[in-house]
């Protein structure tokens, strides 16, 4: 009976949307939606770059498309993605030096990220908008 | 033989230290880049292309460009070989991705030095 149960081949079943996930999987997998996010949207970043330099008629045109109300929203969500894949950056190179690799020191620190990296968007898009 | 994959990940290390170094670089410009942005006199066209007519200013941008491409393609590339199994598609959004950045890189560089 018992050798049965131990045989017995059981799907790997990780429910990611039931388990509760700690503050250390929320930054990681933040940094890659984040990174991802970024990556989708450099063309339009590129675009924009483009016309702010471009000329004094293109510096018009990129002030136009960067005033309207959801190219805000969209370029504040990509502040906080920059930012947040800046704050993780910086925490994960401390913890390849092996800093901060210790259980509550790594929840700490993660909790910073998520903090300051919403913290600084917040400060920041209130002074472009 | 032994079975390899050509978009596994069996080139581990130099692209490794890569990511990081690329990372170090972004975050200093990143600081720099603010710091300059914030003490313009004005957010218009002459000020704002002002900062891009020097040309250490235009080089370290560049850099910048180029690190932010590499550090991408690495990033990008752990994404697809994280989520795409089949070696087919993942070859080819390999190749989509990697096609877009060095485009990107001929943009950017465009872009600077088109003043």
């Amino acid at each position: 009976m018992s050798e049965m149960t131990v045989r017995k081949q059981r799907p790997k079943h990780l429910a990611l949307n039931q388990i509760r996930q700690p503050l250390p999987a929320i930054v990681s997998i933040l940094h890659r939606i984040s990174g991802a996010g970024l990556f989708l949207m450099l063309p339009f970043l590129l675009f924009l770059l483009d016309r702010s330099l471009g000329s004094p008629d293109s510096f018009v045109t990129f002030a136009a498309i960067v005033g309207h109300p959801l190219v805000k929203l969209l370029l504040i969500g990509l502040l906080w993605a920059y930012l947040h894949h800046f704050c993780a950056g910086i925490r994960f190179l401390l913890l390849d030096l092996h800093k901060g690799g210790e259980l509550q020191a790594a929840r700490n620190s993660s909790r910073i990220v998520l903090v300051v990296s919403i913290a600084l968007t917040v400060v920041i898009g209130v002074k472009l908008w | 033989m032994v079975n390899r994959q050509p978009v596994g990940a069996h080139y581990g290390l130099k692209d490794w230290i890569a990511q990081r170094a690329t990372a170090v670089y972004m975050a200093l410009f990143t600081v720099l880049f603010a710091v300059c942005v914030l003490t313009l006199p004005e957010f218009s066209y002459a000020s704002w292309s002002g900062l891009f007519k020097s040309g250490v200013f235009r080089f370290l941008s560049f850099l910048f460009f180029l690190s932010l491409f590499y550090h991408a393609w690495i990033g990008v590339r752990d994404i697809w070989m994280d989520y795409v199994k089949p070696t087919g598609v993942r070859l080819a959004l390999h190749l989509v991705t990697l096609f877009l950045l060095v485009g990107y890189a001929g943009w950017a560089a465009q872009i600077l030095w088109r003043l």
